[in-house]
C-alpha cells in the first residue's frame, strides 16, 4: 500500500496539515485524541473534503483540489471499522457481514465469505440478530463486514478502544491474522502504544494536527519509556504450559520461565513491564524471584535520564530499565554479561 | 346509531382525502426530512419555519392563500385552468389543504426518527461501497421507518379532522366536498339534526382510535422485528 497525502483541512479552531507518503501493510497512526487522527481518516475515506491538496492510493487519485477530483467514497475501496461496531441494526449478522460484499464488482471480489467466515469464527452468530452480540462479537462482524468488501486499504479507527482489556487482546490475534491471511493493508488509528507495538510494522506519530514522526512502534515504545507509567512493555507470546508446584512453566528461547498468571490455554500473550526486571552483575546466591535469566547488554539507549537495556538471552530479547547511575555503578555496557531476575508475578497476562 | 347515504359519502370521501393527501406528502416528508438532518446547507432555519408555518396559522388563513394561489386568477390556478385541471371546490381541493396543514406533522416525526440514526451508520455503509442513493434506500429508510410510521398516522388523523383550510378551498358540497368534519357543522348549525351529529362524531371517533390502535400495533411489531 503507498498512500500519499498532501492535504490541508480547518475546521474552526483547528487545522490539520499533513503532508506525508505512508508505505507499508502494516501502518499506525499514533497519537492522543483532538491530534487529528480522526480528521485523516475521514479526509482519506471521503467522509470530508479538504480544503486543499491531493491524496493518492497505490497511485490512483482519490482527491485533488487542482484537478477538480472528488472520488465520492464508495468508489475510494477503502472500507472503515470503527470504535463501535456500527452494525446495522435492522440487518441480520449475515446480511452485515455481505453488504459491502454484494456491492463488490465480479472483478474485486477476491476474499470468499466462506474463508473469512472460518477465519473469525462467525460460523454459530451468522444466524442471529446483531443485538444479541457481546460487544467483542460486533467487532469481529464488523471487522469480517470491512474485509469481505474486498477494500484496497481497510481504515480501523480506534477499533479496540470501546472494549475492556480482555476482550481487546483477544480480538488483536484476529485483526492481525485477517491482515495477513488475505493480504489487506490497513491503516490502524490508536492512541494506545501497545496496540501499536501489536498491530503495527511503522507509525506515524500525529500531534496537532501534524505528521510529527515517522517511525517504529519498538522506537517510539523505547523513546516513551522514560515518561510512560509501566516503562517499556515486552510482549511475550508462550506457548505450551506445564504446571508445576501451583507455578505454571514457559519455554522461552532455551530458558524456562516461571509464571504465577498462566493458564492452561494453550498459547498466552504476556506482558512485562521493563521496570519489573532486576539485573545483576554476579550470579546471586539465593533469591526469592523465580527466574533467573543468563543475559548479554546487545543495546542500550537513553530515554529522559533512564538507561535501556536490551538483553539477549538464548536468542530472545528483553529490555529492562534501570536509573543512570546504577548503569554506571554496575559498569554495564554493550557485550556485558548479567542476570535478570524477574518474579514469577511480574508477567501480566493479557490474553 | 343514524347515518344517512350522504353521511356515508361523507366518511368514504373523508378516509380517500386524507389516504391521498397522506400518501402524496409522505415522498416529499421523507425528502425534506431528510435535508434538513443530514444535507448541511444555508437557510436551514428559513426552510424549518417555512415547514412549521402551517402548524401555526389558523387553517382558515392557509385556506385563504391556497385560494389566492390555485384560484382562476392565481398563477397555479390560471397554469391549471389551461391545462384543463379544475381543483377549487373539488375533493382534489381538499387533499391539498389536509396534505399542507398535516405536512409539517409527517416531517417532524420522519424527522426525529431520522436524528436517531448514527452518522457513522452511512458512513460504514458508504466505505462499504454503497452510493449515496443506496445508502437512503438500504439504511436511511428502514430505520426511519418507526417515525415515517408514526408522522404517517398523525398525518391521517389531522387530516380527517381538517376543517378549516378545506371549506375554503373545497367548500362544502355533499357529495362532493362533503368531510366528516364539514357535515357535522352543517347538522349542528340545524336544532333538528343533533342525533345526526352526534352519530358522525361517534364515527370520527371510532375512525381515529382505530388508526391510534393501528399505529401501535404496527410499531410493536417493528419493534420486535427488528429488536431494538
Amino acid at each position: 500500500m503507498k498512500l500519499h497525502i498532501e492535504v490541508q483541512k480547518k475546521m474552526g479552531d483547528f487545522s490539520l496539515q499533513v503532508n506525508t507518503d505512508i508505505s507499508g501493510e502494516r501502518v499506525g497512526i499514533f497519537g492522543q485524541s483532538g491530534s487529528g487522527k480522526s480528521t485523516l481518516v475521514h479526509l482519506v475515506s471521503g467522509m470530508l473534503q479538504p480544503d486543499s491538496g491531493e491524496i493518492f492510493l497505490d497511485g490512483d487519485c482519490l482527491f485533488s483540489s487542482t484537478e477538480g477530483i472528488n472520488l465520492s467514497p464508495e468508489k475510494r475501496r477503502i472500507a472503515l471499522v470503527f470504535q463501535h461496531a456500527m452494525l446495522f441494526p435492522h440487518l441480520s449478522v449475515k446480511s452485515n457481514l455481505l453488504y459491502g460484499y454484494k456491492r463488490c464488482s465480479a472483478d474485486n471480489k477476491r476474499i470468499r465469505p466462506e474463508a473469512l467466515i472460518e477465519l473469525l469464527k462467525l460460523q454459530p452468530l451468522l444466524e442471529r440478530r446483531v443485538q444479541h452480540l457481546s460487544g467483542g462479537e460486533k467487532q469481529r462482524v464488523a471487522l469480517g463486514r470491512a474485509v469481505l468488501a474486498n477494500p484496497r486499504l481497510l481504515l480501523m479507527d480506534e477499533p479496540l478502544a470501546a472494549l475492556d482489556d480482555a476482550l481487546r487482546f483477544q480480538i488483536i490475534p484476529y485483526l492481525v491474522s485477517v491482515g495477513e491471511e488475505f493480504r489487506v493493508p490497513y491503516l490502524f488509528i490508536s492512541h494506545s502504544l501497545t496496540e501499536m507495538q501489536l498491530m503495527t510494522e511503522k507509525v506515524l506519530v500525529v500531534q496537532k494536527g501534524r505528521v510529527e514522526e515517522e517511525t517504529t512502534p519498538e522506537q517510539l515504545a523505547r523513546q516513551r519509556m522514560a515518561q510512560s507509567q509501566n516503562g517499556y512493555l515486552n510482549f511475550l507470546r508462550l506457548t505450551d504450559p506445564l504446571l508445576q508446584n501451583g507455578l505454571f512453566t514457559y519455554s522461552w528461547g532455551h530458558n524456562t520461565l516461571f509464571i504465577s498468571d498462566g493458564t492452561e490455554n494453550s498459547e498466552s500473550l504476556f506482558e512485562l513491564s521493563s521496570r519489573e526486571i532486576i539485573l545483576f552483575k554476579k550470579h546471586p546466591e539465593a533469591i526469592s524471584a523465580r527466574n533467573l535469566l543468563n543475559c548479554t547488554v546487545t543495546e542500550m539507549f537513553n530515554s529522559d535520564g533512564r538507561v535501556g537495556i536490551v538483553l539477549s538471552t538464548q536468542g530472545k530479547q528483553l529490555v529492562a530499565e534501570i536509573v543512570r547511575p546504577a548503569a554506571e555503578e554496575l559498569n554495564i555496557s554493550t557485550g556485558s554479561t548479567l542476570f535478570a531476575a524477574i518474579k514469577a508475578s511480574s508477567f501480566r497476562r493479557l490474553g | 346509531m343514524m347515518l344517512s347515504p350522504e353521511d356515508l359519502t361523507a366518511i368514504g370521501l373523508s378516509l380517500k382525502v386524507a389516504l391521498t393527501a397522506t400518501a402524496l406528502a409522505l415522498p416529499f416528508g421523507f425528502a425534506v426530512a431528510w435535508l434538513i438532518v443530514f444535507k448541511p446547507m444555508k437557510g436551514k432555519v428559513l426552510l424549518e419555519v417555512l415547514i412549521n408555518l402551517p402548524l401555526t396559522l389558523p387553517p382558515v388563513v392557509i385556506g385563504y392563500f391556497l385560494l389566492l394561489l390555485l384560484g382562476k386568477n392565481g398563477w397555479l390556478g390560471k397554469l391549471l385552468t389551461a391545462s384543463g385541471i379544475e381543483i377549487i371546490f373539488t375533493w382534489k381541493a381538499a387533499v391539498i389543504a389536509s396534505a399542507v396543514v398535516g405536512f409539517p406533522l409527517l416531517v417532524r416525526s420522519i424527522r426525529l426518527g431520522m436524528e436517531s440514526i448514527d452518522q457513522q451508520l452511512i458512513e460504514a455503509s458508504r466505505s462499504l461501497g454503497a452510493s449515496w442513493f443506496d445508502s437512503l434506500v438500504t439504511i436511511v429508510l428502514p430505520l426511519s421507518l418507526r417515525g415515517i410510521m408514526a408522522g404517517s398516522s398523525l398525518m391521517f388523523a389531522r387530516s380527517l379532522g381538517e376543517f378549516g383550510a378545506t371549506i375554503i378551498v373545497a367548500g362544502n358540497i355533499p357529495g362532493i366536498t362533503q368531510t366528516i368534519p364539514l357535515a357535522i357543522y352543517d347538522y349542528a348549525s340545524s336544532p333538528s339534526s343533533s342525533t345526526m351529529a352526534l352519530s358522525l362524531c361517534i364515527v370520527s371517533v371510532v375512525i381515529s382510535v382505530t388508526v391510534l390502535f393501528l399505529h401501535e400495533i404496527l410499531a410493536r411489531q417493528l419493534d420486535r422485528s427488528s429488536g431494538l
